[in-house]
């Protein structure tokens, strides 16, 4: 698979398999996040591996939702290098220096859908952006079998974003995400503000998508649940850095503090029991 | 040269044709061959995969809405291939897509223009009841004066008061300048140029200095309201002030209302003084009136009633203004256009509002015998 396919696009090539950017899709060294003399991040460093859900953890305030803009060139680090799919994010001149936009889909907590557009056409945005030779015909049954993919019925397409739930929303909003077949996907706290029931079958979305597409998922959540169910490995946001990743019986066995208060508060618990019941623990944890 | 998406048919020993994709099926290359694939003809037996280098769910949908149309099965599928295909056939309903119902255009023209008479209609009952609304919360205010938000209208007489003085001195100076040589142009070819004085400053304080400034607040604070309390009401704050017991017509809508009535015959007068200014300045540059002969001439020849004229229409169009910016924000339902097209009605709203009344006063007062 070392032949390029960017045919007509102005997308990066992938880099060459067993490359250190292959293996590494993300790779974040000495960042530094700061609003003026507030200092969010120091010496932060964080690998993602190819093919696994990381699952980031942290207090509120420490800074997740911006470690995550930072990655995807949102928020613009004071030092350190940012590399995303082999090409640096933190050297970036402007957004057209981003070339792997198309790589990559990201689900932002509010769903962040356009609001004046419909459901389909929402997902036929980044489609209509990257792809323009794509014929409307192609175009709308590719919005169509993501929005079912992602969960909607075949109703949701041509509805707007204000006439749906909130499941729904975040729903729409991972087809969004899907729309260019990314190999990353970005997902901002996807399943707060669900019912159980609801962020249960999100979660198992998320996860049988990622085997089913092969993607490299970097996850921000609180939910404790999520954590046990569908995360490779955990990495831990505080003390302005990441300090530890591992699987949850790795980051258990720490004496961190905060990682012992984490897991083993009340819902830690809970959580745990509820995926030694499902038997998750066993099934999803990294080999490495 | 770079590997592309393609197709090829092939003819087996026993004359099936089997349809072969080639290269990378993925969302980047398809694009440029769908066409020709929805141009095919069949029957084929087979859409084969073998040849295909990778494949994402694009290209695995194509493939299987081919071997749908063809009602071919897919062979030499790569086991990630399977996957996809397993995916979207999981999901892929058979519907057919769902078409929003498109009326014929001698029944949409009429329903549009049925639409917005209606709506003319309605909206009329609603700036009516907003108005109503307007009315209660004063009444409830004057019997609980404790409940007034002293601190809600000093900002607000602050944020569309105090911070507009420079823009509209600016404007008012340079319009005193344009009127003052405009009206000398053509009263030097009578010889009455002293009438520049007249001129200015009857202009300005009956007619121009309320009215500009009128204008300048519509664009200036009319569209902040409607674009503040439209957000407000997006972000759903206005139904959390109603949950908690606050009024959302007494905590936002009375100061703003307030504010407006009280600044805007205060920003009238100044708007006018800056006009005479401006006059006095060019008439000194240009005519040869000393500027304080000006001024002092000025007292003379404008009647005291000329000044009441442009105070009384001071809070009406304050509360024109005001009264369309809320109510159009507070109207804003569904999405952040609505915010954009909320607010440019307002602006619209207010300015023809403030101009069919501004000619409406114009007469009145000249029957009452202020002319």
């Amino acid at each position: 698979m070392t032949e390029s396919d960017g045919l007509l696009t102005a997308c990066a090539v992938p880099p060459p398999p067993g490359s250190e950017a292959d293996l590494f899709p993300i790779r974040v060294r000495g960042l530094k996040n700061a609003f003026g003399p507030h200092v969010v991040h120091e010496n932060l460093d964080l690998d993602v591996r190819r093919g696994e859900i990381l699952g980031v953890v942290g207090g509120s305030g420490t800074g997740k939702s911006v470690l995550m803009r930072a990655i995807i060139g949102l928020q613009i680090p004071e030092e350190g290098t940012i590399e995303v799919l082999g090409s640096p994010i933190t050297d970036a001149r402007d957004d057209d220096d981003i070339d792997i936009r198309c790589r990559w889909g990201i689900l932002f907590q509010g769903g962040a859908l356009f609001s004046t557009l419909t459901v389909a056409e929402n997902v036929e945005v980044p489609l209509r952006e990257f792809y323009p030779e794509i014929t409307d015909e192609l175009r709308h049954e590719i919005a169509r079998y993501k929005v079912l993919l992602s969960g909607l019925p075949a109703e949701a397409t041509s509805k707007y974003p204000s006439e749906l739930s909130g499941g729904m929303r975040k729903r729409a909003g991972l087809a969004r995400a899907l729309a260019l077949d990314p190999e990353l996907l970005f997902l901002d706290e996807p399943t707060a503000g669900l019912d159980p029931i609801g962020a249960a079958g999100f979660d198992q979305l998320i996860r049988s998508l990622q085997q089913t597409l092969g993607l490299t998922v970097f996850l921000i959540t609180h939910d404790l649940d999520t954590l046990y169910e569908i995360c490779d490995r955990v990495a831990v946001l505080a003390d302005k850095r990441v300090i530890a990743v591992g699987t949850i019986p790795e980051l258990i066995a720490t004496d961190h503090p905060w990682i012992k208060s984490y897991f083993n508060g009340p819902r830690g618990r809970a959580a745990m029991a509820a995926a030694e019941r499902n038997g998750a623990l066993g099934t999803s944890g990294d080999q490495a | 040269m770079r590997a592309a998406a393609d197709f090829i048919t092939e003819t087996d020993a026993d004359g099936r044709a089997a349809l072969v994709l080639t290269g990378p099926l993925t969302v980047s290359a398809l694009g440029s061959i769908d066409r020709r694939l929805r141009a095919l003809d069949g029957p084929f037996a087979a859409i084969d995969l073998a040849r295909a280098s990778r494949i994402d769910t694009v290209g695995a949908w194509t493939a299987w809405s081919l071997s749908q149309r063809f009602a071919a099965p897919i062979t030499g599928a790569s086991p990630e291939a399977e996957r996809l295909i397993g995916a979207i056939r999981a999901v892929d309903d058979n519907t057919a897509p769902v078409e929003p119902l498109r009326l014929p255009v001698y029944l949409r023209v009429p329903e549009h223009v049925g639409l917005v008479v209606s709506g003319l209609g309605q909206g009329m009952l609603f700036v009516l009841g907003f108005l109503g609304q307007i009315v209660l919360a004063s009444g409830v205010l004057l019997r609980h004066p404790g409940r007034f938000r002293l601190r809600a209208l000093v900002h607000q007489m602050e944020l569309m008061g105090v911070n507009a003085l420079a823009i509209i001195g600016l404007m008012s100076f340079l319009v005193g300048i344009v009127i003052a040589q405009q009206g000398a142009v053509q009263l030097r070819q009578f010889g009455a140029e002293i009438y520049t004085v007249n001129l200015v400053g009857r202009l300005s304080l009956r007619e121009l200095g309320i009215l500009m400034t009128a204008i300048m607040v519509a664009g200036r604070s009319g569209s902040a309201f409607a674009a503040q309390l439209g957000t407000m009401k997006l972000t759903e704050e206005i139904d959390a002030m109603r949950t908690i017991g606050v009024s959302p017509i007494e905590a936002l809508v009375i100061p703003r209302l307030l504010a407006t009535m009280l600044m805007m015959p205060l920003l009238g007068i100044y708007s006018a003084a800056i006009g005479i200014i401006g006059g006095a300045a060019l008439s000194a540059l240009t005519l040869g009136i000393p500027f304080f002969t000006f001024l002092a001439r000025i007292q003379e020849v404008v009647p005291l009633h000329d000044v009441w004229v442009g105070l009384i229409k001071g809070p009406v169009f304050g509360l024109i203004v005001a009264t369309s910016g809320c109510y159009q924000g507070l109207q804003v339902r569904s999405n952040a256009e609505e915010v954009g097209t909320r607010t440019t009605a307002a602006v619209v709203m207010a300015i023809f509002m403030v101009i069919v009344l501004d000619a409406f006063f114009a007469v009145f007062f000249s029957e009452i015998g202020w002319g």
